[in-house]
């Protein structure tokens, strides 16, 4: 299983119980807000179980604020395959700084 | 305590900004309206109060930690147990510590023990916000007021004192 693919399982799982989504619904192309419906409240649920769960944390703030001055498209953040990236691109950055 | 006025933190009498982790005390008052009405004849202190005592405890934490740059505001409590009860005259000595310092967000677990005894517990979690106009002045006041300031060493961003 490569490391993308383990990662959005894990992702995916989170969703599922955090928001109470059934998990054959979460796909890498899902957008968790449009597609899954998921507000601003179960997101940081969300946040605080991957920030766990990896040992990172998603620096939530600064894509808001990316997203919201138009600097970069909400689907960068927000569709599930773009979301494991980056958090892949965390924990590899944590592992490189340890 | 003054109930009726949501200030529920009497006194921090520790602070530790390394740990993550903060301890306070409250007395709750002989006499308040809410006695009046839970119950009749039988007051006790309501679990909404102890658990705006908790979330009280952990926001000045959480000010501190974040050096008064933003302002918690509660919006989870998870696994609330309410092990006791208590009523008026009570000495709560109410403790909390940082769980996880997330992007936006901050966990924290608090507890109020009576008499030494675990009276109730909680996780809680809370949106962190710039400052809306007008709060950061009264927020650092009412925090200098039950010392947090002074546990805090007068080492927080932006305090003129």
């Amino acid at each position: 299983m490569s490391t993308q693919t383990a990662t959005f399982d894990r992702v995916a799982d989170i969703i599922s119980d955090t928001a109470d989504i059934p998990r054959d619904k979460i796909t890498p192309e899902s957008h968790a807000i449009d597609d899954l419906g998921i507000d601003s409240l179960a997101f940081l649920d969300i946040a605080f179980a991957v920030d766990k769960a990896f040992g990172i944390k998603l620096p939530l703030e600064r894509w808001t604020q990316e997203v919201n001055e138009g600097k970069v498209p909400a689907e960068e953040y927000f569709v599930l395959k773009n979301l494991c990236a980056r958090i892949d691109a965390l924990v590899a950055e944590k592992a490189a700084k340890a | 305590m003054r109930l009726e006025y949501f200030e529920m933190i009497d006194r921090v009498v520790r602070l530790d900004r390394a740990a993550g982790r903060i301890e306070a005390l409250a007395q709750v008052p002989d006499a308040s309206p809410v006695f009046e009405g839970h119950f009749p004849g039988h007051p006790l202190v309501p679990g909404v109060l102890l658990t705006e005592t908790m979330a009280q405890a952990s926001g000045y934490l959480v000010l501190a930690h974040l050096g008064f740059a933003q302002m918690p505001f509660l919006m989870a409590v998870d696994k609330a147990r309410f092990r006791s009860f208590v009523g008026p005259g009570a000495r709560l000595e109410i403790s909390a510590s940082l769980e996880h310092d997330g992007s936006g967000y901050a966990v924290t677990k608090a507890a109020i023990r009576h008499e030494g005894k675990a009276l109730c517990d909680a996780e809680l979690r809370f949106r962190t916000m710039p400052f809306p106009d007008g709060l950061d002045a009264p927020m650092r006041e009412r925090a200098r007021r039950i010392g947090l300031m002074d546990e805090a060493g007068g080492i927080l961003a932006g305090d003129p004192s």
